[in-house]
């Protein structure tokens, strides 16, 4: 069926096909560990097999049938081990497991949607936050463990432990491998949508960034897409994935290449993507036609405001106040009012501004509130007080670039620029 | 599978005769009923306040009691229940609605299965009603 190589075609067909392939064999054997080996020991069998063989016609179906049988012989084997020690009991164990994985070849491999039933899995709220991301970039995107840890910055044997408990959970726990009932959906849905975006914000906000960190936004916005292809008709899906095409366009324009972060009104805008803009854009009027605006939607359209003006001082700084009130009424916190805030003093100037700001509860240690005083005391010509604003600020970042630029604001302004 | 839920911080709970006791018993038993009727209901019980409970260690074939539960907590186990659920996701569901829920935290654990362990009367029914 292919011209390449029989190598290459097990490497191609692995890549391609590894998250569907993985689904249905999760499905069908209900044990993560056992899916994940089985298919690795058929792909070790095709790579030897295929060069003296031909490649089959359909190689995923070989695959999987090759997978299939190969974890019914793990578990046949694990069963004869049990049946010398405990006959009888073991007996009526392995008539549950011959249940479990008696589905018949069709079933295994009706390959449709059992992607999703694989994401909702992987973001089960029974597990934890951690485990969620890690294991939906193992088993969903297909990265190594070793590329999880070093991205989120973790021990590999650390990180390999997460990945075993929560795949042990998943099976002992009772976690079923489904899509949730639909009363659970919209909260599960949520939950999943927030994995995803945790994984694109891991690889936006590390600075100075890597080759890493950018297929880390390219994964979740890829994974978004799929979800948002596989749930048509939940605009939320599609907003994340313009809120994240949105924020992808100025990837590229928000550090200087000696890692120095440039703010939004600084950045050269030649270098924002147009093709993700035009796309973000596409798909959140696509997402406010269904008139069920969340806060993914509701971000996006902020986002996609900042990069429909063609300078920053054209920015219709009325329109993201507005859009900020209603994101808040719709996922109150602290860092909407903030953002807020600073859109009320670019609309209607600084004072009224502070004044909002001053009334936000809650946020006494989170640096970018005081960046934000300090720049409004600093245009109202309240220096001292601006100065004082940039040192907690300076006091409170943790990021290195983040703390170099509020230094070197404060060096402006006691320089009296 | 069955589930054990695990009450916690609840053992504090309104007598016969308390204020409020009649209403918190219709919850309780509107809950358990809700259980019976999907199928999942199999035990479940109150008990006593932690300050009656005794702990006993074996140590060095010697016996230690001592006064109190074993886990000196904020929130101390108060009750249970035993259910059967299609999965995990019925279980935390039906802990959500639990009252108990309300005033304390429900630990959700699946009941494990040893081939071979002893079962009493009841499990050994149950088996074979599941078996018919």
């Amino acid at each position: 069926m292919t011209g390449d190589a029989p190598a290459l075609t097990v490497e191609r067909v692995y890549r391609e096909h590894r998250a569907t392939m993985l689904a249905a064999l999760v499905r069908a054997l209900g044990d993560f560990e056992l899916a994940e080996d089985a298919l690795q020991e058929a792909s070790a069998l095709a790579l030897r097999r295929w060069p003296d063989t031909q490649v089959p016609d359909d190689p995923v179906a070989w695959l999987l049938t090759v997978a299939r049988n190969r974890a019914i012989d793990r578990l046949r084997r694990a069963r004869m081990a049990r049946t010398k020690q405990h006959e009888q009991a073991a007996e009526e164990a392995a008539r549950g497991t011959v249940t479990m994985i008696d589905y018949g070849e069709e079933r295994l491999i009706s390959i449709g949607d059992d992607r999703l039933s694989l994401i909702f899995t992987c973001c089960h709220p029974a597990l934890s936050s951690e485990a969620r991301v890690a294991l939906t970039l193992q088993a969903v995107v297909g990265l190594t463990a070793g590329q999880i840890a070093r991205t989120f910055l973790v021990g590999e044997s650390t990180l390999a432990g997460r990945l075993v408990r929560a795949k042990r959970k998943i099976r002992d726990a009772g976690i079923t491998f489904q899509v949730p009932a639909d009363h659970l959906l919209p909260e599960r849905l949520s939950g999943v949508l927030a994995v995803v975006y945790l994984i694109f914000t891991q690889g936006y906000t590390a600075a100075p960034e890597s080759d890493e960190h950018r297929r880390l936004r390219e994964e979740a916005i890829r994974l978004g897409k799929l979800i948002a292809s596989l749930m048509p008709d939940e605009p939320e899906a599609l907003g994340l994935v313009a809120l994240m095409l949105l924020h992808d366009s100025r990837g590229a324009s928000r550090y200087t290449t000696a890692g120095e972060l440039v703010l939004l009104e600084d950045q050269d805008r030649s270098r924002w993507d147009r093709d993700e803009i035009a796309e973000g854009i596409r798909l959140l009027d696509t997402a406010l036609r269904y008139e069920a605006p969340g806060p993914y939607q509701l971000q996006a359209a902020i986002a996609a405001v900042h990069a429909q003006a063609a300078t920053p001082e054209r920015t219709d700084w009325a329109r993201i106040a507005g859009l900020y009130v209603e994101l808040h009424s719709a996922a109150p916190s602290p860092v909407v009012a903030l953002n807020h805030a600073v859109a009320v003093a670019m609309a209607e100037g600084p004072a009224a501004g502070l004044e909002l700001i001053d009334e936000i509860d809650g946020l006494r240690r989170y640096h970018l509130l005081h960046a934000a005083r300090a720049d409004l005391l600093r245009r109202l010509d309240r220096r001292e007080e601006a100065a004082e604003a940039y040192r907690r600020a300076h006091e409170l970042a943790t990021n290195p670039a983040d703390r170099r630029f509020l230094a070197g604001r404060l060096l402006a302004l006691d320089e009296g620029r | 599978m069955r589930y054990m839920l695990l009450l916690y911080g609840c053992d504090d709970r309104p007598q016969p005769g308390d204020p409020g006791f009649e209403e918190a018993l219709a919850r309780v038993n509107a809950f358990a009923e809700e259980c019976h009727r999907r199928g999942t209901y199999v035990a479940g019980d109150p008990l006593r306040r932690s300050s009656t409970a005794t702990t006993v260690r074996v140590e060095d074939g010697k016996t230690l009691i001592t006064d109190g539960p074993f886990a000196e907590t904020h929130e101390q186990l108060g009750g249970y229940y035993i259910l059967d659920c299609r999965n995990l996701d019925e279980a935390l569901e039906l802990a959500a609605l639990c009252p108990m829920a309300q005033r304390g935290p429900v630990e959700v654990r699946p009941l494990d299965e040893i081939p071979g362990a002893w079962r009493g009367p009841a499990d050994i029914q149950r088996a074979a009603v599941a078996e018919g």
